[in-house]
Order: C-alpha cells, then structure tokens, then sequence
C-alpha cells in the first residue's frame, strides 16, 4: 500500500487539499497529513513515497490521484530535493514543514526535534543566552531587536514570576510564516519557548495567536497537549485575540492578555522589565522563538555563519499579491529582492509590468522597480527607507494606483487605532480626508502641504509605531510614485 | 434557562485564568455568536470588576458583536495581498451576489458580510471565509459555489 503525504495546511486546504486526500485514502492509500511546502502555486500538492524517495505532483484535483499513484500523471514535479523552487532555498526553521505529521511526536523527534532543548537544560541559563547572543539571533516580529540581549534582561530583572510570550498576532497582510510553522510544525515552536523559559527563568508560557487562525489554533490546543516536554516546571497557555491589528503590538498584547483593551502602553518600561501583570516578559515573534532549538542542538556558530552584516541566519520570505510562484521562501538574508520577485516568483501572474512592491506589511514601503536590487537584511531596508518587518513581500502590476494604496493605509490606521494617542487616532482619520481631497483634485497643493505636515506630526508624535510607522507606505508612495498624486480627477 | 444563566455557564470555566476577560468573552461570542448585552452585568460580577470594563472590551475588539449575526458568515479579505490579486473586484461581485454591504447583515437576517484583514492564505489570494471554511483563489463562481453548497437546506 502507497503512502502519500498531503498537507493539512489550512492554505492547502483553502484550494481543496482535504477533497484530494479523500481521494488517495478512497483508492486505499495511506494518507499522512501534514505541513506546507510554501510552493503555493502547487497546491493542492501530493507527494507519494517511493523507493527514490517522495514524488511529489501538483497541483492536484481529486480525479488525479489514480494516475499519481501508478506514477503517469501530467501533475508530475518529481523530487522535491531535485526541484529548483525548493532545492534553492536554505530551510532552516522550515526543515520539517511539509515532511512529517505535525502532531507526532516520535515524527519530531526522528526528524531531529528535541535536541536542542535536551541541550538547553543541560547548560546553565547563562550559557544558553550567550549561545543566542552569539548566534546573532534578532527578532523576527518586525523590529530586529537582538534577542539574547532581550532574553538577558529579563533574565537579570528582580521578579518572583517571570513569563514567556509568544506573539503570534501576525497581523501582517503578506505574512504567513507565523501560521504555516504553527500548523506545520508546533513542536518546534513550544521546544524554543521551554529553551526560552529555562534561559530566563519563567514557569509559564502564553502563545497569543490571532482569531483569523483557526486551524493553528486547533494544532496548538494538540500539541500543547501533546509534548513531553511541558510540564509544572515550564507549561504554556494558547489565548486567542479577537480581532485587533493592534494587538500585535507588544505592549497591547499584553494588556490584551490581562483581559483589557488593546491600547499600547508608554516606553519604558520595557517588556523585559515590567510585562505580563508587571513581571518580567520575554515577548517573542513565533519565528524568534522557533529558531532556539536550532542555535542551541547545532551551535551558535552556524547560524551565525549565514545572512550578511548584521542579519545573520535564514529568514522565511512571503512572497505574495501579483506574482506567478507566491509561496513561502526561506534563504539566508541578504538575498535581493529581485532575485526573490523575478527570478523565484517569476514576476507578475498577469503578465503586465511590475510597477511597485511593499515589503514588510501595512506599515512597510513601498518600492519602485528601481529599487529591487535592495538586498533583504535589516539595516539595507531601513537605508532604503523601507523595513523588511516580518518579511511580507507584495507584488502589485502596474494597474496600481498607489494614492488609492496612501489612502488604504491611513484608512487602515484609523481602523485599526487603539485611540490613546491623538496624532494616531485623529491624525489617520484627517489623513484619509486629506488624500481623498488630492485624488479629487481639490486645492492640491495646499492639501499636499497639510498631508506633509500631518505625516511629520504622526511619524514624530504618535506613542507607538503604529501610528509612527502609517506614514512610511504613505511618503514612499508620494516620493516614488507622485504621478498617481497629480492624475486628473476621476481619470 | 435565562440567558443569563447561559453566559454564565460558558464564562465560569475561565475565571481561574489571569486576563479571564477576553477569553470569557471569546467563549460568549462563538457560544452565541455575539455578546449580549446582559453579558455585562453577569462578567462584571463574576470579576468583580465593572459593568463598563465589560462594554469597553467588547466595543474595542473587532470580532465582538453586540447583535446576532445572520444565518450565513461571509467574510472577505480586503487586505493588499489580496487587493494585488483582483480582491477589490472580487469584494464587490460578492456584496452583489449576497445583496449584502459590507460590514452589514442582511435585512431578512439570511447573512452578515464582513470585512476581513489577511487570513494568513495571501499566497492563494483572493481569500474569503464562508461560514468558518477558508476559500484560496477565490473567485465569484467559486465563492457562489461554496456560499451555494455550504446554505443548501
Ligand atoms: C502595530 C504593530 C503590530 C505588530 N504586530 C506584530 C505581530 O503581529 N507579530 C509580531 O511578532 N510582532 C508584531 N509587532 C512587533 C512587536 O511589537 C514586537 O516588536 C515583537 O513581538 C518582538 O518580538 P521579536 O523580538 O521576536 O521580533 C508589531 C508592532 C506594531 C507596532
Ligand atoms: S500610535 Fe495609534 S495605536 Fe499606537 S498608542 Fe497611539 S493611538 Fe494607539
Ligand atoms: S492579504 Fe488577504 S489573506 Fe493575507
């Protein structure tokens, strides 16, 4: 009897994964069910085992599975590892995605699952932090923060209970490598926060995960049921939000988890200092979290080994929007972005030129074609004017109108405002006003100067980086794309 | 059984949990579908906190609602992934097959449409939801399909 392996990847199921499973277990095979590959295009995908190894086929409808099964269907991609949209990446936090049963144990530990954190508990607290320290390990919610430094500080802080929480808001539009690695792998997400509570010294984890995510909120509650490893000593908690952008905001997270309005709390004091109900908090993006065991089962060293300046490891691309190949793709930093929307994605699904690009979700820049040969690490970004955020890569063709896009993200502010600070909750909403104004041709230059001057007031004034970020896809548009500004009304 | 009774019954199995609030209210919201407003008095008293705690939360949060939702849940992804795949498009041949604006019920009570903002599925994009099952690449004949199918009495 076959054994297939089809994902249960809740993006897979989107274009009918569970119809084509049904499929293969009707014909009596055995159907395993487990992550994504990322090669989205694909989906539904199949892959069935073999003497050579998985032949995978996509993307598949349920009247394909015979024909893969006796190997003569035209869905055939063959392996994987012989693949080029797969061989060419790094798969470092992905490694096991797409491979195994996400909640089989065993499956997870044959894979290499566990080492990391059977070497963590090995090694004193200290130690564990100086192997993330020196591993070059940053934050992969947005801010690439270094994370031993965070871990560090909560480590040294004075508090009876310290805590571990894991931000998995992903409120991103253009993200989903938060979602696909927990749907995919969980294990791996709760052996870094356990790596994570033994290096500072927290009993208690929580995973804060948006409501958009029901399925990795179904494999989580399993998981977390499921691992060995947790235990009184360190245990974890899945709390569900419900729908606020804002909450993806560490500090309005946690207010959000002590049961209040997501509204953003004024720095200092830091997280690390006085989070969860005033106790020490690491707060980690899940990709932070699930790269741990990595660092500590291979060392430091080899994760430090990749990337380029001070972007060090592999960082899990999304590439999405108006592109041929859109799929999750993980390679070492530094990579341009070029390379990833031309080469990989195979530029634009409908054809048309490639006119703008927004890297780093709805607060990130958006970048003319003249800028694809940015390389995709932190500080290039951010000379680039852009941020490369959580690594959301967005290809629009060149029917965009980018005011419309300026107007979508003070749109989206004012929705999405938790209202403490004026510039953020009245600035957005006059914002809006403003490039509605410009877009119908009213009084244009005066308006431009009241828009100039109300980004400044945002970027300058607002408490948190929501309100202070809104003006970035806002000022890219106007710098690279003013035509759009300065159209005849109504054209 | 009085309502409140009801919302009780759901909200006391988290009062041992810190922050019990939100995950009380998220328990009301899916029981019930939405959180009404005797909800209130009932969580307030089983905090010890106020009446006006309870109203601030749920005006604050997106997924909370203060009436009963139609029959039917459509909800579209109106973020910009999917805008760059055709969603604004998409967005508007669904108001039009469902009679229904977004962010509105139905007036008959057959349907609430909803705005959504990314579903993690902007690979498969345009994204929409119907009835809790996710639908990629979606499409106005493959949204009448499933919205069809899944209603079908
Ligand atoms: C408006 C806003 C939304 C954010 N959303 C997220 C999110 O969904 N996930 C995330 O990990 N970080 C998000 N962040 C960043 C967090 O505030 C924080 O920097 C991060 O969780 C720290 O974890 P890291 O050091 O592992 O990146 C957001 C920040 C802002 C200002
Ligand atoms: S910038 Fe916006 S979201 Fe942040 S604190 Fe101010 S009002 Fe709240
Ligand atoms: S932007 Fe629509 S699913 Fe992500």
């Amino acid at each position: 009897m076959s054994r297939v392996f089809v994902p249960k990847d809740s993006g897979a199921r989107s274009v009918g994964a569970d119809a084509v499973a049904a499929a293969f277990a009707a014909l009596g095979a055995e159907v395993v069910r487990t992550g994504s590959r990322g090669l989205y295009w694909l989906e539904p995908m199949a892959e069935v085992e073999t003497a050579a190894g998985r032949i995978a086929y996509g993307p598949m409808a349920p009247g394909d599975a015979a024909a893969a099964l006796a190997d003569r269907s035209d869905k055939r991609i063959g392996l994987l590892a012989a693949f080029p949209p797969f061989a060419r990446q790094t798969r470092m936090l992905f490694a096991r995605v797409g491979l195994i049963d996400p909640l089989d144990y065993r499956a997870y530990q044959a894979a290499g699952g566990g080492v990391g954190l059977a070497a963590a508990r090995a090694m004193t607290p200290d130690a564990v932090i100086a192997a993330i320290k020196a591993s070059g390990l940053r934050g992969r919610g947005g801010a690439g923060f270094p994370t031993g430094i965070k871990w560090q500080t909560v480590s040294q802080a004075e508090g009876a209970r310290k805590y571990v929480v894991c931000n998995a808001d992903e409120g991103d539009s253009g993200t989903f490598a938060d979602r696909m690695l927990m749907e995919g792998d969980p294990f791996l997400l709760l052996e870094g926060m356990a790596i994570a509570g033994h290096a500072v010294g927290a009993d208690k984890g929580y995973i804060y995960l948006r409501s958009e995510y029901p399925d990795a909120e179904a494999t989580l509650e399993a998981a977390i049921a499921a691992a060995p490893f947790l235990d009184a000593a360190f245990s974890v908690e899945l709390r569900v939000g419900a729908g606020a952008y804002i909450c993806g905001e560490e500090t309005a997270l946690l207010e959000s988890l002590e049961g209040k309005r997501g509204m953003s709390r004024a720095k200092p004091p830091l997280p690390a200092i006085s989070g969860f109900m005033a106790a020490p908090t690491v707060v980690n993006n899940v990709l932070t979290l699930a790269a741990a065991p990595a660092i500590l089962a291979a060392g430091a060293a080899a994760h430090a080994a990749l990337g380029s300046g001070r972007s060090l490891g592999t960082m899990p691309f999304q590439l999405s929007g108006n592109v041929r190949y859109p799929g999750l793709y993980e390679a070492p930093f530094g990579l341009s972005l070029r390379t990833l929307v031309e080469d990989w994605g195979g530029g634009t699904a409908s054809g048309r030129p490639l006119r703008a690009v927004q890297v780093g979700g709805p607060l990130g820049a958006y970048f003319p074609a003249a800028l694809l040969d940015t390389p995709l690490d932190y500080e290039a970004f951010a000379a680039a004017g852009g941020m490369l955020g959580h690594g959301g890569v967005v290809v629009f063709d060149d029917t965009v109108d980018l005011a419309r896009q300026a107007r979508f993200a003070l749109a989206f502010c004012a929705h999405e405002s938790c209202g403490k600070c004026t510039p953020c909750r009245i600035g957005a909403q006059r914002g809006v006003e403003v490039v509605d104004k410009i877009i119908a041709g009213e009084d244009r230059p005066r308006q431009r100067a009241v828009l100039d001057d109300l980004l400044e007031v945002m970027r300058d004034g607002s408490l948190c980086a929501l309100g202070g970020l809104t003006p970035v896809p806002v000022q890219s548009a106007l710098d690279w794309f003013p035509e759009d500004f300065e159209r005849e009304a109504g054209s | 059984m009085s309502i409140e009774n009801d919302i009780r019954q759901i909200a006391v199995a988290h009062q041992a949990a810190d922050g019990a609030l939100l995950p009380m209210l998220v328990a009301v919201n899916r029981a019930l579908g939405y959180v009404p407003a005797e909800a209130d008095a009932v969580l307030a008293d089983l905090l010890n906190i106020t009446k006006a705690d309870v109203a601030g939360m749920v005006s604050f949060y997106s997924d909370f609602r203060r009436a009963p939702p139609g029959q039917r849940r459509v909800a579209v992804c109106r973020a910009e992934a999917c805008q760059a795949a055709g969603g604004d498009a998409l967005a508007a041949e669904i108001e039009a097959a469902t009679g229904c604006a977004m962010g509105a019920t139905a007036a008959d009570g057959s349907v609430t449409l909803d705005a959504a903002y990314c579903f993690g599925n902007c690979a498969l994009a345009p994204a929409v939801m119907v009835d809790g099952a996710l639908i990629g690449r979606a499409t106005p004949a493959r949204f009448v399909e499933a919205f069809g199918k899944a209603g079908a009495p």
